[in-house]
């Protein structure tokens, strides 16, 4: 009886894990799948869609890289993603810092402060900000992105850093300042190096929300050179009615399947995060 | 403390008051220029007479409102909203509960099990659902390849009909239940992760205790583990929900709103209305009409970062 029990219980197990891991990847399998077949094996109802009827071909990549703009949605997404970086690292750290060490009882609360800006949706603010960056000069633009950005990624980032320079023991910097360094150069010297892994997991995530980012990219930019990776595949590639359907699925999975590799060895971190510190994972 | 300019500056960089301000300004800077003032943009244009052609702020009161409120389409977007939202976050709960549980075991290959069941939250959610968009497609839907395969589909029997396509997008429920699909597909990750954030904390003491008196697999769950998670679970749905709410890529990639404007919502509808059609009062008067949840998400941190008393 019991071992039956367990049995059963051990299979529902496994079924509940094939389903979850199914439904969550069956679209990326589809892409995959998609990605390397031929028009005729494609679009003929009667074929196995999950086998190759035909032999499997490149030609889509080769046409995703030479005959659309993907190759520049790519270089923007690259060249605003790492200019946001910059931005939001040079802001959030001291921010954070100050937040953690220097602004006492008072900081804790500023801290939640920001982290709510963090939760305002990017949706209510699209219209004002357009005229924003159209009286900044920047419409059309991937400065305009640059600028934007920073709204989303710098509260998120000071948050996790906050709780990061929290972890570090206050010995360390005291010890550094008693040995003669004032608190700047404790803070850079002392502090920054050893906070070296919570930077690289807000680089990530800072650099993956951008690659994530859809509504501004989708207002502020209308021109196709200056589109980003997430908003250029689904408008560029589809072209009025007609959709070349293996290099949008293509497309669609260079990118998404690396970044979602990186961002998953940083994810306990951003978890911390979320859980809003109550929860040490 | 009478030193030249180097002890000033030493002097600055020690005091805690001076550095912590200097270091916390451009942050509050940043977020006071470009989310406080848009902010207060957003209610000045719901208010005003203003388009991308005139961007004099004329006063018009509640005109504004009083016009999006008239249209069938607004309606409609405010209800999908609503529903989308709803119905996604509790469907998603649910599953999040039982996908908490499994990642929290331990088992083998779980390390691929969680790379792939964490993929649609780390993906672009663009890129994401042009996948679904494929995957749902009028004709070649390979769901409906699988249908017509197992006779549920495309023939003179078969349960679903005679057709040899469901046509997700194309029929006002089914494009719906896709949409709602997608939203689940997307925020499940993220709320299970959050979950078993909580499961993993709680004392392994109380679970041998709880064992040693006898309480079986579902007891444990319905009595010990799920009351004990239920702030993280409000921690959870408080992220979804602001995720779901903050989004316009789902329905603008899969549906735009049809058929029709029959699956609508507010972002994509002031999209529309403020940035394509250019009337910034009445886009901002639809948009603005989120500021509800905002306020809800508000309350609900606070209250939790008072419980936690956040380290």
């Amino acid at each position: 009886m019991g071992s039956l029990a367990t049995g059963l219980r051990r299979l529902a197990f496994y079924v509940g894990v094939v389903f979850f891991c199914f439904f969550s990847a069956s679209p990326f399998l589809w892409m995959i799948i998609t990605t390397f077949k031929q028009d005729r094996d494609l679009y003929r109802p009667a074929n196995n869609p999950f086998l190759f009827s035909e032999p499997p071909t490149l030609d889509h990549i080769r046409f995703l890289f030479e005959d659309t703009n993907y190759a520049v949605f790519l270089r923007n997404s690259f060249f605003v993603g790492v200019l946001v970086v910059l931005i939001t690292l040079a802001v959030a750290i001291p921010g954070a810092y100050s937040l953690a060490r220097l602004t006492g009882r008072w900081g804790a609360r500023a801290g939640i402060g920001i982290f709510l800006v963090y939760l305002v949706p990017p949706t209510l603010l699209f219209i004002p900000l357009s005229r924003v960056v159209a009286s900044l000069g920047l419409n059309d633009s991937l400065w305009a992105l640059v600028v934007v950005y920073p709204t989303i990624t710098i509260p998120f980032s000071t948050w996790l850093l906050m709780g990061f320079f929290k972890s570090i023991p206050r010995d360390l910097e005291e010890a550094a300042m008693v040995d003669g360094y004032s608190r700047l150069v404790s803070f850079v010297k002392v502090v920054v190096p050893l906070s070296f892994s919570g930077i690289v997991a807000v680089t990530v995530f800072t650099f993956t929300l951008t690659l994530h980012e859809f509504i501004y990219a989708l207002a502020f930019v209308s021109s196709s050179a200056q589109r980003t990776i997430s908003v250029g595949v689904p408008t560029e590639l589809i072209r009025g009615d007609v959709f070349f359907w293996q290099s949008l699925m293509a497309g669609s999975a260079l990118v998404a399947l690396p970044v979602a590799i990186v961002y998953n060895l940083f994810l306990d971190r951003l978890v911390a995060g979320f859980t809003l510190g109550a929860v040490k994972g | 403390m009478t030193g030249g300019p180097v002890a000033r500056f030493r002097y600055l960089t020690d005091n805690e008051k001076v550095l912590g301000s200097v270091f916390l300004f451009p942050a509050i800077a940043y977020i006071v220029l470009l989310v406080a003032i848009p902010f207060a943009l957003a209610i000045a244009f719901s208010l005003a007479n203003v388009t991308v052609g005139n961007t004099t702020l004329s006063f018009a009161g509640l005109e504004n409102f009083r016009r999006i409120l008239k249209t069938p389409e607004f309606r409609q977007s405010l209800q999908n909203t609503f529903f989308f939202t709803i119905v996604s976050q509790a469907i998603t709960l649910v599953l999040a509960n039982a996908l908490a549980l499994i990642l929290s075991a331990e088992f083998r290959g779980k390390w691929l099990a969680r790379l792939l069941i964490m993929l649609p939250w780390a993906t672009p959610i663009s890129l994401g659902t042009v996948g679904w968009l494929w995957l749902l497609d009028s004709k070649f839907s390979p769901i409906d390849w699988v249908l017509r395969y197992a006779h549920l589909l495309g023939s003179p029997d078969a349960i679903l009909g005679i057709q040899k396509n469901l046509y997700y997008l194309g029929n006002v429920d089914l494009a719906r239940a896709s949409i709602v699909l997608v939203y689940v597909w997307r925020m499940l990750p993220l709320s299970a992760v959050i979950l078993m954030a909580g499961l993993t904390a709680i004392s392994q003491d109380l679970l041998d205790q709880a064992d040693v008196d006898g309480a079986g697999f579902w007891r444990t769950l319905f009595q010990i583990k799920l009351p004990l998670i239920l702030p993280i679970m409000a921690v959870a749905s408080l992220f979804t929900l602001v995720f779901t709410v903050g989004d316009m890529a789902v329905v603008y990639v899969l549906t735009r709103g049809g058929p029709v404007y029959y699956t609508q919502i507010l972002p994509t509808w002031a999209f529309i209305k403020g940035i394509e059609a250019g009337a910034l009062g009445e886009g901002a008067a639809t948009a603005l009409f989120l500021f509800p949840v905002l306020l809800a998400v508000v309350f609900v941190v606070l209250r939790a970062s008072q419980r936690t008393e956040v380290t």
